[in-house]
């Protein structure tokens, strides 16, 4: 009789899976993003060979070097001193009003309670995602047509793509709360307008402010920006200036701009730390 | 149940008890509002200005019908597939920018920071890659299209560098948050038994993070495709160019089809995004 052949200690190895496996879902949709990637590098006329070239190198560094030195004379420092602060109020008045429009749109696009028919809610979240999938340069320059250039055409477009964002997030919200308070207020029979005001509101409102908070500083590079397509700030400066090449004021301005956006960074960053103190 | 004598019943308040603090608040936003409103030259009734609104009213009413002829469809279809390109090859390019730049500066990887303190030459080294990735991501992408445009000339490259460098400062940035908040104890180990680093991120960081890293990236995608639309309209081609140019010339049918043609891609990068990120779980 012979030996039975002892168990190994250890299960014997495996071959890994084969790289390809019609089955394999990953392997479809890997092949799938190559695909993508390669056909919009084939598709592209992009000119690598003139970008890379020494002549474009040199074209570059002498733009760069056209850039200093940075133009710092006090008549110009104040009007970038003029446009950083139009940047600034463009986005927070934009901000202001879309937190605004925000609530009001909020409440037709969510179901206040069980049994709401919430006869709107579709019809506002799809006004919503169409203001909100419509970039604010884009909106900018729809606007200009009636507003007119200037600053008034920026705010207007900050405002209606962040009414966009901030309805839906605030509907979110209003949706999650806890039902118990506006059920308790209802049951004593008060109106919808006041169970929002001293129900739904004072529980939501946290989660609001933050929101605000973080588009405000989406807002503030976006105002930037905008104002290349007309729309006012710092962005319409810069327009002008690079178009009519002073690279000097061009200079000053981005570094305004710099300036700008890293501030609203630390600021914002120091506010949320505080409120989730 | 008996009340203690002399307290009686306390009656509701018939208005609302803190209402002088509510009147303040709101005065006050409102005094707060008013030089916004004068720097930003907030003025709503110029909307209603009878030769606005004639203008505006004739720029609406021509977005009907759209133009739906067959010779602008395809130029559309081409142009929109032009947009998912740009965004597609600049985010190619930007994790080109932004992987060894992450693998540079996390701190996970530093061989010295396992016993104790950072040698002082890789910490430089790491805070300077960190400065030149705050530096990429806080340039608006359409500023270095505007720079890209001067030099490289109007069309699709001056859109692709200008994603790759903004949006390589973005991933950058946070895919080192992303590889210091996981679990690091398996890179460590590795590291500390004699690896080296790029084994240590392959075989360690790597895997523990990927789902995390993968729908960051997804999600950039997206917002890649929003901004080539934009950076269209400073001549990086793609639907914002035709949107440009179309806005320019009041042609309304025209802009109206673009408009829908970019809900629709953006609605549909939304649900792809989603959906890849619930897949990644």
């Amino acid at each position: 009789m012979a030996m039975k052949k002892p168990l190994a200690a250890n299960p014997p190895y495996r071959l890994p899976p084969p790289l390809f496996d019609a089955r394999c879902k990953a392997c479809w949709f890997s092949a799938a993003l190559v695909l993508l990637v390669l056909a919009s590098f084939w598709s592209l006329d992009l000119q690598w060979a003139q970008f890379l070239s020494l002549d474009a190198a040199l074209s570059m560094a002498r733009f760069a070097g056209e850039f200093f030195p940075p133009d710092l004379s006090p008549a110009f420092a104040w009007k970038v001193a003029v446009g950083t602060w139009e940047t600034l109020a463009m986005s927070l008045l934009g901000t202001a009003l879309a937190a605004l429009a925000g609530v009001v749109l909020a409440l037709p696009a969510s179901r206040l309670h069980e049994g709401d028919a919430a006869w709107s809610r579709s019809p506002t979240r799809l006004l919503l995602n169409a203001l909100r999938s419509i970039p604010e340069l884009v909106w900018a320059a729809l606007l200009l047509v009636s507003a007119g250039l200037g600053p008034f055409a920026g705010t207007l477009a900050l405002a209606l793509h962040t009414t966009g964002v901030l309805g839906r997030l605030f509907a979110e919200a209003v949706e999650n709360v806890p039902p118990g308070p506006g059920a308790a207020l209802r049951a004593q029979g008060v109106g919808p307008l006041r169970v929002f005001l001293y129900a739904t509101l004072p529980q939501v409102l946290p989660q609001l402010m933050s929101y605000t908070l973080y588009r405000w500083e989406n807002n503030i590079r976006a105002a930037a920006v905008l104002g290349v397509v007309g729309a006012g700030g710092l962005g319409q400066l810069l327009a002008f200036h690079m178009g009519l090449f002073h690279m000097g004021k061009t200079a000053t301005i981005l570094g305004a701009m710099l300036l700008l956006v890293a501030l609203v960074d630390v600021l914002s960053y120091g506010v949320r730390r505080w409120m989730t103190r | 149940m008996n009340r203690p004598a002399g307290t009686g019943a306390r009656q509701a308040p018939d208005r609302d008890p803190t209402w002088l603090p509510r009147l303040f608040w709101t005065t006050a936003a409102l005094a707060l509002l008013w030089p916004l409103g004068v720097a930003t030259e907030f003025r709503p009734w110029v909307l209603l200005e009878p030769d606005n609104l004639k203008v505006g009213a004739r720029f609406a009413a021509s977005f009907l019908p759209p133009a739906l002829g067959s010779d602008f469809l395809a130029l559309v279809a081409r142009e929109t597939w032009r947009t998912v390109a740009i965004a597609t090859a600049g985010i190619t390019l930007a994790l080109a920018v932004a992987v060894p730049l992450t693998l540079l500066s996390t701190r996970v990887l530093s061989v010295s920071a396992l016993s104790g303190r950072m040698a002082r030459g890789p910490f430089w080294l790491r805070q300077a890659v960190r400065a030149t990735l705050i530096v990429l991501r806080s340039i608006p992408e359409l500023v270095w299209a505007l720079v890209f445009v001067r030099v490289v000339g109007l069309g699709a490259t001056a859109g692709v560098l200008a994603i790759a460098l903004t949006y390589g400062g973005m991933l950058g940035k946070v895919y080192g948050e992303i590889l210091e908040s996981g679990e690091t104890q398996a890179t460590e180990t590795l590291l500390r038994n004699g690896a080296g680093r790029l084994q240590a991120f392959a075989y360690g960081l790597l895997p523990t993070n990927a789902a995390e890293l993968t729908s960051y990236t997804v999600y950039r995608w997206e917002c890649a495709i929003r901004s080539s639309v934009v950076l269209g309209f400073v001549g990086a081609g793609g639907l914002g160019q035709q949107l440009d140019s179309s806005m320019k010339m009041f042609n309304g049918g025209e802009v109206a089809t673009m408009l829908g043609v970019f809900i629709a891609l953006v609605a549909l990068a939304d649900r792809v995004s989603a959906w890849l990120r619930r897949a990644l779980g």
